[in-house]
């Protein structure tokens, strides 16, 4: 009896070590995968940096209005005024089409 | 193991021939039987003893060795942790007040060189002059060739130099990553945002400090990591900030102006739309300081906050202002307004002479010097005193920019009479244009102090009040009638109910007294009258005006045109709606519109988080 209790706690031993020692190795893997996605996601906000920069850059009122002044023969577009907005109550929007009934089978 | 008996027969036979006790034996034998047992009972405690012993050994000596090697080894973060620290140590950005970029960060290299690694330092100098025409290739060789065994070349390179440097092939040239402060929209609001340089500077990375304006103000704050990578959300609006300085721009043109300032301030929460001083620069290449002269001929100066101008009848609203709410007077109270005036040996002169009375409104909207000092006489220095003060005249703005403190008004030290005359009418005491705006927008928002701030949304407690609700409005009935039938009738914008008043003031010389022919001309407005909203400023530095009948230099010609373009261009901006008599129909929906869902927020804009 005792024999077999101290060869059941030796197996139990080397089975935890083993557990133990795959989950080791599992961590450290799972944290240089997760270093690996950190780095990438640094790399991506980088790039979303840039990015958000550009987008500033090339929208820049400067920009956006020798752009406007360029294409005046095609857009003429001119700074808004006063008085070119109107509340949604005040259009009198048609009504809209109403939907084609079915058309019924004629019967020969 | 052989027992030995406790009654050995033969001792015992002999014993008895002797006549001795035989139970003495037994007693001897039985103790050293005992004796035998103990012994091997205290080996074996002993080794037990030994075995504990050398367990605690084994544990103690494990603990001491793993703490021996913690604290000789250098101290690392856990890495999970380090890793987010390192992508959150950008500075934040700035944005304006609807999340648009004022100010981000880009990731560039610098170029360093350590010539003792070079293999041909002659071409690696005649490489970089090639690539950087401003690099002068005779000390590049000479510092190469020296006994240097490093050197700083270039803060920032673009990618293409980047490259263009790594075509040389030169081991002794190196790269540095260093992030770089960018303003992708140059020019606009550069006086708020200020610009940033390098501090600490190393080979793998250089701090990036502010050096002015809000950059400055807040530079603690965007580069504490503790705050995610959330931006500094500003109070202007981009667009708004952008129009301003367009219109103000040409404005400033035609009125041959040397500078201008212009504020667009909100009256309730006392947050700035805009806030425009010309000339400007650009943050992204920010001109030195002059070091002599006028500060305020650099483009860096901002007039708006650190301008010391005495800004002229803009000033009249105060004491009459303050006679309405303490009673002494009312709109239609005459005031004598015979020109000149005497005090002591001054001499108060109007720009016309208005006869013998007006009425307290007409003094304003004439803007006669004469009528206003006699109001403020009728409140003694002290009570006028008080209320500059409570207006927050006598202070530097609290404005989050670093260039506040530097906009201290210039209050006189002694208040003779003649100097309350003069305060009174706005000659004597200089305080900014972000000054006067306030002030403007304390008697607009009832009366109640409003503190102004560049940060969008930030509550701050209510001010206290320096006007009662009456006054107040009574003040604004006047400033409206300066716009239809004063001195600022070309600021009538149809349905915006500008109520304002104008102000020329002479620019004193610095060797003392005034200059004849150069102005400051301010133009001081709130909008809508009816329910002041907006409060905006507008002021020119030496304008000068040629329009048929002769050199125009009053503010009614000068600033005063201006603003009204600036209201009419920024109203739709702001979306502000003019009050119109006409009356459109209004129409009952004929059917229920579908309204197209919210999108679902599949890519959300995070700044650095």
């Amino acid at each position: 009896m005792r024999t077999l209790t101290s060869l059941a706690c030796i197996l139990v031993v080397m089975a935890l070590a083993f557990w133990a020692y795959r989950e080791n190795y599992r961590t450290q893997a799972t944290i240089s995968h997760m270093s690996q996605i950190q780095r990438e996601i640094a790399v991506l906000r980088e790039d979303l940096g840039v990015l958000r920069a550009e987008w500033a850059y090339l929208n820049r009122p400067e920009r956006l209005r020798d752009l406007v002044g360029l294409n005046f023969e095609r857009l003429q577009l001119i700074p808004a005024e006063s008085g070119q907005s109107a509340g949604l109550g005040n259009i009198d929007y048609p009504k809209p089409p109403a939907p084609p009934e079915p058309v019924k089978e004629e019967q020969p | 193991m052989i027992r030995t008996p406790l009654r050995p027969l033969a001792r015992i036979l002999r014993a008895r021939e002797r006549g001795e006790n035989p139970d003495e034996i037994e007693a001897e034998n039985r103790r050293h039987r005992h004796e035998a047992i103990q012994d091997k009972a205290r080996r074996r405690a002993e080794g037990r003893l030994i075995v504990m012993a050398g367990c605690f050994v084994l544990a103690f000596g494990t603990v001491g060795i793993r703490m021996g090697a913690l604290a000789n080894s250098q101290p690392t973060e856990p890495q999970a942790e380090v890793m987010s620290a390192q992508i959150l140590s950008q500075r934040a950005d700035i944005t304006d007040r609807h999340g648009r970029v004022l100010a981000t960060n880009l990731l560039t290299h610098s170029l360093y060189a350590h010539p003792h690694q070079m293999v041909d330092p002659v071409r690696a100098a005649k490489g970089l002059a090639r690539i950087f025409p401003d690099l002068d290739e005779e000390r590049l060789t000479r510092d190469f060739t020296g006994s240097r065994k490093f050197m700083w070349i270039k803060r920032k390179l673009s990618p293409e130099q980047m490259q263009a440097v790594h075509d040389i092939g030169e081991p002794g040239l190196l790269f540095g990553p260093r992030e770089m402060r960018i303003y992708p929209n140059s020019h606009v609001a550069s006086h708020i945002l200020g610009g940033s340089g390098f501090g600490h500077e190393g080979v793998n990375s250089a701090e990036v400090l502010g050096v002015a304006g809000v950059e400055k103000a807040f530079d603690g704050w965007l580069r504490d990591p503790s705050n995610g990578g959330a931006p500094l959300q500003l109070s202007i609006d981009l667009t708004v900030q952008s129009a301003m300085e367009e219109v103000l721009h040409s404005g400033m043109k035609l009125m041959n102006a040397k500078g201008a300032a212009a504020i667009l301030m909100e009256v309730e929460t006392g947050e700035i739309l805009a806030m425009v001083s010309l000339p400007d620069f650009d943050p992204n290449d920010r001109p030195r300081p002059l070091l002599k002269g006028d500060p305020s001929d650099s483009p860096l100066f901002n007039r708006a906050v650190q301008g010391q101008y005495e800004l002229g009848s803009t000033f009249k609203i105060f004491p009459v202002a303050q006679a309405l709410d303490l009673k002494l007077i009312n709109p239609a109270s005459g005031i004598n307004t015979r020109t000149p005036m005497q005090i002591g040996k001054y001499r108060i002169n109007d720009f016309h002479n208005y006869g013998a009375q007006l009425s307290a409104t007409d003094v304003i909207v004439k803007s006669s010097n004469v009528g206003t000092v006699r109001i403020a006489q009728m409140l003694g220095v002290e009570r006028q005193k008080n209320f500059l003060q409570r207006l927050g005249l006598f202070e530097p703005t609290p404005i989050e920019m670093v260039e506040a403190p530097t906009g201290k008004p210039l209050v006189p030290s002694r208040w003779p009479a003649v100097t309350s005359a003069t305060v009174s009418f706005g000659h004597g005491l200089a305080a900014s244009p972000l000054h006067l705006a306030s002030a403007y927008a304390t008697i607009a928002n009832g009366g109640v102090r409003v503190t102004p701030t560049l940060i969008h949304g930030r509550r701050a407690a209510p001010g206290e009040r320096v006007l009662s609700e009456g006054a107040a409005e009574l003040a604004i009935g006047m400033l409206r009638q300066v716009v239809t039938r004063g001195t600022a009738k070309t600021a009538e914008v149809a349905g915006f109910e500008i109520a304002g008043k104008t102000g020329t003031a002479d620019k004193p010389r610095p060797t003392g007294g005034y200059y004849k022919n150069k102005n400051v001309t301010t133009f001081a407005s709130i909008f809508p009258a009816s329910d002041p909203k907006y409060v905006l400023t507008v002021t020119l530095d030496e304008p000068s005006i040629n329009n048929g009948g002769g050199e125009a230099r009053t503010a009614g010609h000068t600033a005063v045109p201006i603003a009204a373009e600036i209201v009419r261009r920024l109203a739709p901006l702001i979306g502000l709606e003019p009050k119109t008599d006409e009356k459109l129909p209004s129409f009952a929906p004929r059917f229920q519109p579908r309204v197209e869902p919210v999108a679902e927020d599949e890519i959300k804009l995070v700044s650095n988080q």
